[in-house]
């Protein structure tokens, strides 16, 4: 083929698009963070060096934004791999109804997070003229209701989790469904003419052929999962540092805009920090996954 | 042996079942509650699961009471800007990539690999402070600009492009057509399903979005509909109206579930052949 | 319209970049293909054929050499403006056009004065299909048609410019081996039809030979014979063209010239003069033996393969590794308990190949 520079002409939109909104941008924050006292009005700052970051993390706010972050990590991210690999099991040991499940199964995924996550407000909310669906169920099998949306901190971060796994899962179903589709039913066939049993079946041949799309989706669970924020947004409404309930996401954003915002410079120290611990996150799962593998 | 498959039939089952029921019931209780009325609504303090005198006033009152329309149109003008000017840069991009030989071809779509990795959160800051600069806040261009590139579809498109014979290239080639009639005549043509993927897969990320307009517009004519539920929650109805915010939620959702529902074998397999939310 | 290659040469930076360098795949090739006549490129894969091929149709640029179509020299002219058509080997047809479509598209990219009406080119898609005959798969996908149909619809493309060269490449590889009998024919019949300069690439010996009006035989980037295919077979220049064309393949044993007598092992075979001394390749095609018990030439009997009008003997010979095979026209069936077996050789069945360089030895008359 010839050499053909007309191909520039056909990359230069995505070039320059790239290169306005990506690569200047991630010049940009690493100048930003390193910038002390930066004024956003005039556009100037007093120093250079690690002072942003300092800042941000003895701000009780991003302390309390990266603990949130991380219950939510640790609880949502194994539940809901492991639940979806149940489900998906399910789907795939039946028959009947099995594109129909499946179909339903995925509904959330086309669902906008916002607005969905206002029914589930209106669920589990406790108001002056209703305890809220949940709560009466919780009082019906005997349990004390108890106000989701502005009560105690545990049972705000419940819902949180219960949310996001509703909202995670359809990926992780679909993926896992998929998968298990995908594994030669030779081997189901050879092992049950050797009497296998179905848990060494399982534990032996579907976990290991399906597990390198196991180890993905809990990769990108876990960089979902730091990047939470809309969801959190949807049930506690936008001012999230008031709930007690932001993310580090929401912190960033919360640093550029809105009320406590305008100071670019946190933001980048705090966006980086996030990426760093997200890269470092993701550098783990890839060395256990290539060690067990 | 056979009363066991049985029992792990019933339950495989009934777990399926359950978990349908919890995926349904969020959609079944906003449809509910938007067609109760106000006064039925608050008036029941155990909330019942079906109502006898549906009511679409709670329309009618999403419809006046907030801009609802308005957000719909910014969210329809925004999605279809935002998906059609995307869909033309990557596919020029891709096109160059699988098809175009040049200089520094492998660095750069390393380059372009490379910048998948990179978390949104990161330039964010940078755009808003661009876009601000650009004077673009409120305005469709500010929306539009920064989200109208995706290295991902580009590499996806890429693939599929690649997958076509060298020799179509060269038949077209011996019989004079120029690359941009083949790209639009053959390659497109040839990877409709491709590019059909790609278009509900940013469609369904167009319609969705949030934390960007959010950071763009403050002013609520140019609203899409996450920020316009979610300022009709704060403040909208007053804080209490839950049947008419059901409503304006059962309006916004609408549009992806049809959609859906019409092509959900295409959605599924999209999706699953890479596609990430967020 | 006579196509003439002078010292045309490809050469392609190397693969392997860490060794660097170029592999040539066409080497100073100067050859004068006639006017109106098919035209076989043969040779084994990787011989260059396919890139000479790509050099002729404009695909590819010639690294050294010219190319002329009768006096224009064509070599820096864009493949568009050749004039030409082409055939690929998977026929490259468009799988979301019709076959109609598939047919007009490239009527579609003419300009200015070139430009046709719909219904022009309609009626050169028409004519073109009739020509190939299938004028009534018009409407149908190429998905719905048969691997020769689809072949034809090819040709039909290729053709509806009106070329002043078509070029096949490997046109029969993909059909089996019934539709390839056929479609050959068929080539045939179109390419004397329109009186168009057909070159066409091919691996397959036989398919050259059976409608090829000149057989240019390859190898390693080099042409090694022009000719007739006929000619080449019987006269080939030296041991690789003998021992490519033909099947069953040319029997080659090591033999010598001595005492004015050509020998394998201790077997006289024949009378030689004008060649000296030395020790050669001896190479007999497999219809030159006649079982005659008292024949001169000895060997033993493996066994005979029935291939329906012919058999083919199969013996050894300890001057010739493996299995050697004599097409004998009759129902021979060997005997159980005869292993020795001779034959009488047809003179002119038997060529003479240096064992230097691999070049035929010519007797003198």
């Amino acid at each position: 083929m010839k050499k053909n520079n007309k191909a520039w002409l056909y990359l230069l939109p995505a070039i320059a698009f790239l290169g306005v909104f990506m690569i200047y941008p991630l010049v940009d924050v690493l100048v930003y963070s390193f910038e002390e006292g930066f004024n956003f009005a005039s556009q100037t700052f007093s120093g250079v060096g690690i002072y942003n970051f300092q800042y941000v993390l003895r701000d009780p706010y991003f302390l309390q934004a990266l603990k949130n972050t991380f219950i939510l990590v640790v609880i949502t991210v194994p539940i809901s791999t492991g639940f979806a690999l149940l489900v998906s099991l399910a789907l795939n040991s039946i028959s009947k109804f099995k594109e129909l499940f499946q179909t339903v199964y995925f509904l959330p995924y086309v669902t906008n997070t916002l607005a969905v996550g206002i029914v589930f407000m209106v669920l589990f909310k406790k108001t002056a003229y209703s305890e809220g669906l949940i709560n009466l169920l919780i009082t019906f099998f005997g349990g004390s209701s108890v106000d989701f949306i502005d009560g105690p901190y545990w049972a705000k971060m419940l819902v949180l989790c219960i949310y996001t796994i509703w909202i995670v899962l359809p990926f992780k179903v679909l993926i896992l469904t998929s998968a298990l589709a995908s594994v030669n039913q030779d081997y189901y066939n050879a092992a049950k003419i050797d009497g296998t049993s179905k848990w060494r079946i399982f534990t032996k041949i579907t976990l290991p052929m399906i597990s390198p799309m196991i180890f993905y989706l809990v990769i990108t669970g876990f960089i979902g999962a730091f990047k939470a924020y809309s969801d959190a947004v949807a049930l506690f409404g936008v001012d999230l540092n008031a709930a007690g309930m932001n993310t580090m996401v929401g912190y960033v954003y919360d640093m550029l805009y809105g009320n406590s915002g305008g100071y670019p410079s946190y933001a980048s120290a705090a966006a980086l920090i996030l990426f760093a611990i997200v890269l470092t996150i993701t550098c783990i799962n890839l060395l256990v996954s290539r060690k067990k593998a | 042996m056979k009363n066991n498959n049985k029992v792990l039939k019933f339950f495989t089952y009934l777990l399926l079942i359950v978990w349908a029921i919890i995926v349904l019931f969020p959609f079944y209780w906003m449809i509910l509650s938007s067609i109760k009325s106000y006064s039925a609504y608050n008036a029941e303090y155990i909330p019942k699961f079906f109502t006898l005198a549906p009511t679409f006033e709670n329309y009618i009152n999403a419809f006046t009471a907030v801009p609802l329309a308005k957000y719909f149109t910014n969210t329809l003008i925004f999605t279809v800007a935002t998906t059609a000017i995307m869909l033309i840069v990557t596919i020029l991009a891709a096109f160059a990539f699988s098809r175009l030989d040049f200089k520094g071809k492998n660095l750069l779509f390393t380059l372009f690999l490379s910048l998948m990795m990179i978390p949104n959160e990161l330039v964010v800051i940078t755009n808003f402070v661009t876009i601000t600069d650009w004077s673009m806040r409120n305005t469709f261009m500010g929306l539009i600009l920064p989200s109208v590139t995706s290295v991902f579809y580009i590499y996806l498109l890429k693939e599929n492009f690649e997958q076509i014979p060298d020799e179509l290239y060269k038949a077209a080639k011996i019989d004079g057509t120029s690359d941009f009639r083949y790209l639009t005549k053959v390659m497109m043509p040839i990877c409709q399903p491709t590019i059909v993927t790609v278009v509900i897969l940013k469609a369904i990320e167009c319609w969705n979005s949030y934390v960007w307009p959010r950071l763009i517009t403050d002013d609520s004519n140019f609203f899409l509909v996450s920020n316009g539920i979610q300022a009709i929650r704060e403040s909208g109805f007053g804080r209490e109206n839950i049947p008419a915010m059901m409503a304006a939620v059962v309006v916004i959702s609408l549009p992806l579930i049809i959609l859906f529902l019409i092509f959900h074998k295409k959605i599924m397999a999209g999706v699953s052949r890479g596609g990430t939310k967020g | 319209m006579k196509v003439v290659l002078e010292h045309l040469t490809k050469r392609f930076p190397n693969r392997n970049k860490k060794q660097g360098g170029f592999v040539t795949a066409v080497s100073d090739v100067n050859l004068e293909l006639p006017d109106g006549k098919l035209v076989g490129l043969l040779g084994p894969s990787g011989c260059g054929k396919s890139t000479m091929l790509n050099m002729i149709c404009g695909l590819e640029d010639a690294t050294e050499g010219k190319i002329y179509f009768d006096q224009e020299d064509v070599t820096n002219i864009p493949p568009e403006k050749r004039g030409v058509g082409m055939v690929f080997q998977n026929y490259a047809l468009y799988p979301h056009l019709t076959v109609r479509q598939n047919i007009i598209f490239p009527l579609q990219n003419l300009k200015g004065d070139a430009k046709l009406s719909k219904e022009e080119m309609n009626a050169k898609a028409e004519e073109v299909a009739k020509l190939v005959q299938i004028e009534e798969y018009m409407e149908r996908k190429p998905s719905e048609l048969s691997g020769g149909q689809q072949q034809r619809v090819a040709i039909a493309r290729s053709l509806v410019k009106m070329p002043r060269v078509l070029l096949l490449d490997e046109p029969l590889s993909n059909l089996d081996a019934r539709l390839r009998l056929q479609t050959r024919e068929e080539i045939k019949r179109i390419q004397v039809k329109t009186g168009i300069t057909t070159i066409f690439v091919t691996h397959d010996q036989e398919e050259a030979m059976s409608i090829t009006d000149v057989m240019v035989v390859m190898k390693d980037g080099v042409i090694h014979q022009v000719g007739k295919p006929q000619e080449i077979y019987d006269n080939p220049i030296n041991l690789f063209v003998a021992k490519f064309l033909g099947t069953p393949a040319i029997n080659v044993f090591d033999g010598e010239v001595k005492n004015g007598k050509l020998y394998i092992g201790e077997d006289c075979i024949k009378d030689i003069k004008g060649i000296s001394e030395q020790k050669v390749y001896v190479g007999i095609r497999p219809e030159g033996f006649l079982i005659n018990d008292a024949g001169t030439f000895h060997c033993r009997l493996k066994g005979v393969e029935v291939m329906g009008r012919d058999v083919n003997v199969v013996f050894t010979n300890p001057n010739h590794d493996g299995y050697c095979r004599a097409i004998i026209h009759n129902d021979y069936a060997g005997s159980a308990n005869k292993k020795d077996i001779c034959f009488d050789l047809k003179d002119n069945k038997i060529l003479i190949f240096s064992k230097e360089n691999e070049k035929r030895l010519y007797e003198e008359e």
